[in-house]
């Protein structure tokens, strides 16, 4: 009914120019990594690319691939959506510990989850020391858990960020008209977080696609797994490319579901510009499983992580290398902090253009976002390097290239909150601001952004994480003699010194739980 | 509203001024070195370097394959003076793509054939055996392959591990092609795979999982081990050689190489020189548990003497090593990678 309404008023807002500067610039810079990659293919004798290619084996890493994502897939979003709902519309006890505990594993790196896991099983495992014999978790089962319990806060998030842009309203009319609670939560509430939730999968997907290192720990042999051969076993650029290409190629069947499904969404608050707080339900019998459920998600997520980077800190102390630790901290924030920033503020006009004018150039800027996350990350650094070179060689190794490549690489992260966030913002406000004679930023400012705050905080969170974690972009673009805590954790690891690279891992860790904490005590201002 | 807050903190830390300051050429007092080796070991010796010459080190730390593609990558363009790296795979690699210049007679003047290659480009920095690692718990000393080759028996089936795409492993491989040639070597992987071996990630891995009781022995690099057991003396896992002259026991290198483009070749050999002093030397046979290339340190009582691990390796030509391609295509067809 009101859709003509919407799209005669969409006629009425023109596109302003500068708003379609960023995201012709964001789509212009994924050309980079695509065009190297092309580039360094082209270089390829073909008899050895197709010996490369076409084997059995081929097959079955993708095959593989396919399984572990489904998994995946179906583990992480069983663990975040619960999650979500009863840190957003339950009276949990301590709900906003909770939120926080639950965005955190998102902080282990992938290596520690990996002997976190490991551990438990094994003649000297956590298990065995309880007298149980078990065998230690490995293959697509262990590969699965093991990526699901650092990957499942991507669907917490974005699921969250969808649940508190609700408005009530909409649910107390479905209640109104004679929906019982199990309707409004499927006819209602599920289709109004289907885009954080959607956001959340490609995601996860394009994580589980590119992920080899706790893959490989777990000893299951994914497609990642052939790129990473061809880099590090050849030492091999050109068919390493064509691996990486395959792989963003394996990408564009999500992101064409994720597109086909946006397109034929429009979603938003007919009420006020601030929700209320949406209704709290209940928590009656479901208490003790739910306590229960959290519970066990926390101890499998960060427990056993944290248990054991503090095991291999018994076994050589931190405290003669602290100063060292305090010395990389400094970098890895100077790295990871405006990286989140920009990554945000380039995303924002893209998000908006693609909600608000949703044009062809809007909806190629917002795929195009993603380029940047499906790329694997030595790739695109390897790309960062010949364009840099070329195009700006007083940049080369320079801090500003390293965040520059951490915001493309990590765009995508930011997009699904922001967007989330944008589609649940109606579009009523900013014409009500423009129609008293406000410009488009002063209406954008005043009545969009306090709504999208929220949105903001989680896109922050997202790539502040993940970016100190990061790795082969660090190796390759951070100034020489700036090493990060994630360059020290590799660079004890790679020597099989997995107790002396404890204590900055443990940082990371900690560093990052600073950051959300700080983060949600700002996101929950509003109503505490 | 308090996010300004975050705000200003971007913008100081934005005009620090680390944020525009790129790669910056090397002058006379100053060298860039990119280390495919760690920083916990790699510093003290950086240290110890400055502190004796003067020259400044500018270290970039990575994986060892990541900084060579980067070096490739790069080409005429970089700003690295010294390439440091874990295996001799990717020195090769870089001295094949033509970027190593070439190192003076007398740097590689006693050191043995196996820690060098005659195209003089790069040189062994220290000597990393492969051994037998195992659990004495499951498998007793008197039952113990003698030969890498005795790994395929029946008896051993599921119990061995390996790690495919690890440098020193498809050293090791390598050596079995020049020493075996390529139709016993293919047969012995598909044997190996036949024989259901377990696969892991890395020596790291593979150590673990013998401690772990997971799987009986693996083949591996001698240091890990000793660097564990370093961490923990209860290790419940132990190693050992296969017979002498066996390709088990392979000595791979890290090595280290002056880039053609370096703008301070001098500041890099020197530091090159050092890395082959007995005071960097004895570092790595004390701290790290690596085997010295030189004749004149005192040997860790955990690693066998310098002559006699001469003897029990075989004598394969590190150039020959460098043969990749050929070794990953046979792993390859073979179904191992």
């Amino acid at each position: 009914m009101s859709t003509n309404l919407l799209l005669k008023r969409r006629g009425n807002l023109r596109v302003p120019r500068l708003l379609l500067l960023p995201p012709v610039l964001i789509a212009l810079a994924m050309v980079i990594p695509l065009w190297y990659l092309l580039l360094r293919t082209a270089e390829a004798d073909s008899a050895l690319l197709r010996e490369l290619l076409f084997r059995p084996r081929t097959l079955q890493l993708l095959l593989n691939t396919l399984a572990l994502t489904a998994y995946v897939l179906v583990l992480s979003t069983a663990i975040g959506v619960p999650l979500a709902w009863l840190t957003v519309r339950t009276d949990l006890p301590g709900r906003r510990l909770v939120t926080f505990l639950a965005v955190m594993p998102l902080a282990i790196p992938g290596y520690v989850m990996a002997h976190a896991l490991l551990s438990l099983g094994g003649n000297s495992g956590l298990l065995a020391m309880l007298g149980l014999s078990v065998s230690r978790p490995g293959g697509l089962h262990g590969a699965s858990w093991a990526l699901s319990l650092y990957a499942f806060p991507y669907i917490f998030l974005n699921t969250r960020s969808a649940l508190l842009s609700l408005d009530p309203g909409t649910e107390e009319s479905a209640r109104s008209i004679g929906y019982g609670p199990a309707q409004v939560f499927l006819k209602v509430i599920i289709p109004l977080i289907s885009p954080g939730l959607v956001a959340g999968w490609v995601i996860v997907t394009l994580y589980t696609l590119g992920d080899f290192g706790a893959v490989a720990l777990m000893r299951y042999e994914v497609f990642s797994y052939a790129i990473y051969t061809q880099y590090a076993a050849a030492f091999d650029r050109v068919y390493a490319a064509a691996l990486a290409l395959i792989l963003v190629g394996l990408t564009a069947g999500p992101l064409w579901l994720e597109a086909h499904f946006l397109r034929s969404r429009y979603v938003a608050r007919v009420g006020s510009g601030v929700a209320r707080r949406t209704a709290i339900t209940p928590r009656g019998p479901w208490l003790i499983p739910a306590l229960f459920f959290v519970t066990a998600v926390v101890a499998a997520s960060l427990g056993l992580p944290v248990l054991t980077l503090i095991y291999w800190m018994t076994l050589r102390s931190p405290l003669p290398v602290l100063h060292r630790v305090a010395g990389f901290f400094a970098n890895s924030v100077a790295a990871a902090l405006p990286a989140a920033l920009v990554a945000v503020v380039m995303v924002l006009p893209v998000a908006y253009l693609r909600t608000r004018f949703p044009s062809r150039i809007a909806r190629l800027a917002e795929r195009s976002v993603y380029i940047g996350y499906a790329v694997p990350p030595l790739a695109l650094a390897l790309a960062m390097v010949f364009f840099s070179l070329r195009a700006v060689p007083w940049l080369y190794q320079s801090l500003t290239l390293l965040v520059f490549t951490y915001s493309l690489n990590f765009l995508a992260l930011a997009m699904g909150p922001i967007r989330s966030a944008l589609m649940l913002a109606p579009r009523r406000l900013e014409e009500a601001a423009r129609s008293t004679g406000r410009g488009p930023v002063p209406a954008f400012l005043l009545t969009v952004l306090p709504i999208l705050r929220k949105g903001i905080f989680a896109s922050l969170t997202l790539v502040f994480v993940m970016a100190m974690k990061e790795l082969p972009i660090a190796f390759l673009l951070a100034p020489t003699g700036f090493t990060t805590l994630s360059v020290a954790v590799f660079s004890r690891t790679s020597e099989g010194m997995l107790a002396e690279a404890a204590p900055y891992a443990a940082a990371i860790v900690l560093l990052s739980s600073m950051f959300v904490g700080l983060m949600l005590r700002y996101e929950g201002q509003e109503f505490s | 509203m308090r996010i300004p807050v975050l705000f200003v903190t971007f913008a100081l830390v934005l005009t620090s001024g680390v944020y525009a300051s790129g790669a910056r050429e090397s002058d006379a007092s100053t060298i860039t070195l990119y280390s495919g080796r760690g920083e916990s070991l790699v510093q003290p010796l950086v240290e110890r370097f400055e502190e004796e010459t003067g020259i400044r080190v500018q270290v970039r730390y990575g994986g060892t394959a990541e900084l060579a593609v980067l070096l490739q990558e790069e080409g005429a363009r970089s700003p690295a003076d010294v390439f440091w790296g874990q295996d001799g795979g990717a020195l090769g690699a870089l001295s094949r793509a033509d970027l190593l210049a070439d190192l003076p007679e007398d740097i590689l003047a006693g050191i043995p054939q196996i820690y060098r290659n005659s195209t003089g480009n790069w040189v062994a920095t220290s000597g990393r055996a492969r051994v037998l690692a195992f659990d004495p718990r499951s498998i007793p000393e008197n039952d113990l392959p003698t030969s890498v080759f005795d790994l395929t028996a029946e008896k051993y089936r599921g119990n061995v591990a390996w790690a495919p795409t690890n440098g020193s492993f498809q050293a090791f491989v390598t050596a079995m092609r020049v020493v075996h040639g390529d139709e016993t070597t293919s047969r012995w992987i598909r044997d190996m795979l036949a024989n259901d071996v377990q696969i892991y990630r890395n020596n790291t891995s593979i150590v673990e999982a013998i401690a772990a009781g997971e799987v009986a022995m693996g083949i591996t690099n001698n240091y890990y081990l000793l660097r564990f057991l370093a961490a923990d003396p209860a290790y419940p896992v132990r190693q050992t050689f296969f017979e002498a002259n066996d390709t088990g026991n392979l000595v791979n290198v890290a090595g280290a190489g002056v880039l053609k483009t370096s703008t301070n070749p001098d500041g890099a050999l020197q530091f090159i020189r050092f890395l082959l002093s007995s005071v960097a030397q004895q570092y790595f046979t004390t701290e790290i548990f690596e085997y010295p290339v030189v004749d004149t340190v005192e040997m860790n009582p955990q690693l066998v003497r310098y002559d006699q691990l001469l003897d029990i390796t075989p004598e394969v030509d590190l150039d020959t090593l460098e043969d990749l391609e050929a070794t990953l295509s046979l792993l390859r067809s073979a179904g191992a990678l």
